[in-house]
């Protein structure tokens, strides 16, 4: 499934989206504020206390997804140890590296549908009219529904160009591939108008 | 209105697929996502408004957690990373193309150069201003230094915008009704 909600469950995946997301909010002011090493190591320790808190697996599954931060995390460290504020360069990607994994916890212990549940709500409170939340709903369902699809058909296209190419295929995809989303849109506008009685 | 909204829901996803993707080598076999330009040709086929939208959709997906951008990442925690310049500027870039690749078709001149100029105004041009002012702001450097590190990606970004051209160019050929929208 095309998600990034971890199938361990903890004892955070039973908290409320809602809560959960204002804390991260109120997290992500708190942290800004402090400019101290100790305090802003000790939150980065205290984020991954709440990783540890859903088991060993879990929280080496949260580590993992910090991965793509890590060329960043060495550029800085190098980048202020050479200029020698390397205490300011600590506190930088403490930050950052507990920001991102907050938001991610948040993301990996809250399902889909709520996470939707909660937009909406959201959305209701600002009194957008139902036509307009509607209208949302259906099109995140027919991304969620059509990246699969899009992806099956990028692989055949690409298939189907080996087989006639010795190179590999290139950007010349692109072209059929966005054809091929342009005539979908066509075609499921034409289902919808068909069986929705208008959006 | 369905066509609209199945429009921009198909290209979100399409977006979405070019990331996901890997395989798509450009020029000197340097493998690059596709993804800026997915976002380009939002905005230089579906036009300013409803490029935007298209990619406003993809990246709301993202923060509800879909794996959605280059290479399998999502979730909220990609807003708190150091590229988050890139993602706020992303409909902004999808935006400013559409605008300009209309503007300038009208104005005339070769269809192939303006998209491809207005490619580069929005997909280059707009997308590091935010870019960097976002690398400078999550990792507290000044903005040259940060114009120098994000520098290294700007060729890749100048081809695709050649690309999205010369996409635009074939697409508007094969479907020409896409313009009256």
């Amino acid at each position: 499934m095309l998600s990034l909600t971890s199938e361990r469950r903890t004892i955070w995946h039973g908290v409320p989206a809602g809560p959960k997301l204002l804390a991260l909010l109120a997290a992500t002011v708190v942290f800004f504020w402090i400019e101290a090493v100790l305090p802003m190591l000790a939150c980065a320790a205290g984020v991954a206390a709440l990783y540890l808190a859903g088991g060993f697996a879990f929280a080496r599954q949260g580590a993992r997804m910090l991965a793509p931060i890590l060329p960043f995390v060495a550029v800085i460290l190098a980048w202020h140890w050479w200029t020698g504020a390397l205490a300011q360069g600590v506190v930088i990607v403490a930050r950052m590296a507990a920001l991102v994994a907050l938001a991610n916890l948040v993301t990996m212990t809250t399902r889909l549908q709520d996470m939707l549940d909660r937009v909406d709500g959201a959305l209701a409170l600002l009194r957008l009219p139902a036509r307009g939340r509607r209208r949302l709903a259906v099109a995140v369902a027919l991304v969620i529904r059509f990246t699969p699809v899009l992806m099956e058909k990028g692989r055949a296209l690409a298939l189907a160009w080996r087989a006639r190419s010795a190179r590999r295929p290139g950007w010349r995809l692109v072209l059929p591939f966005a054809l091929t989303a342009l005539d979908d849109a066509d075609r499921v506008a034409d289902a919808l108008r068909a069986r929705s009685g208008g959006l | 209105m369905e066509r609209s909204l199945t429009l921009i829901a198909l290209f979100a996803a399409l977006i979405a697929a070019l990331g996901l993707i890997p395989k798509f080598d450009l020029a000197g076999g340097v493998p690059i996502t596709a993804q800026s330009l997915g976002v380009m040709l939002a905005g230089t086929l579906l036009g300013a408004r409803r490029g935007a939208l298209a990619v406003l959709l993809f990246l709301f997906l993202v923060a509800l957690g879909l794996p959605l951008l280059a290479g399998g990442r999502g979730g909220l925690g990609v807003f708190a990373g150091p590229t988050v310049g890139f993602l706020v500027g992303f409909p902004v870039a999808a935006f400013v193309t559409g605008w300009a690749t209309r503007a300038w078709a009208r104005a005339g001149g070769a269809r192939v150069l303006t998209t491809t100029l207005a490619a580069l105004l929005g997909g280059v041009v707009v997308l590091y201003a935010f870019g960097i002012v976002g690398f400078a702001m999550v990792t507290d450097r000044s903005f040259a230094a940060s114009a120098a590190i994000m520098g290294v990606f700007v060729p890749g970004d100048v081809i695709k915008a050649v690309l999205a051209g010369f996409i635009t160019q074939a697409v508007l050929r094969a479907r020409p009704d896409l313009v009256r929208g």
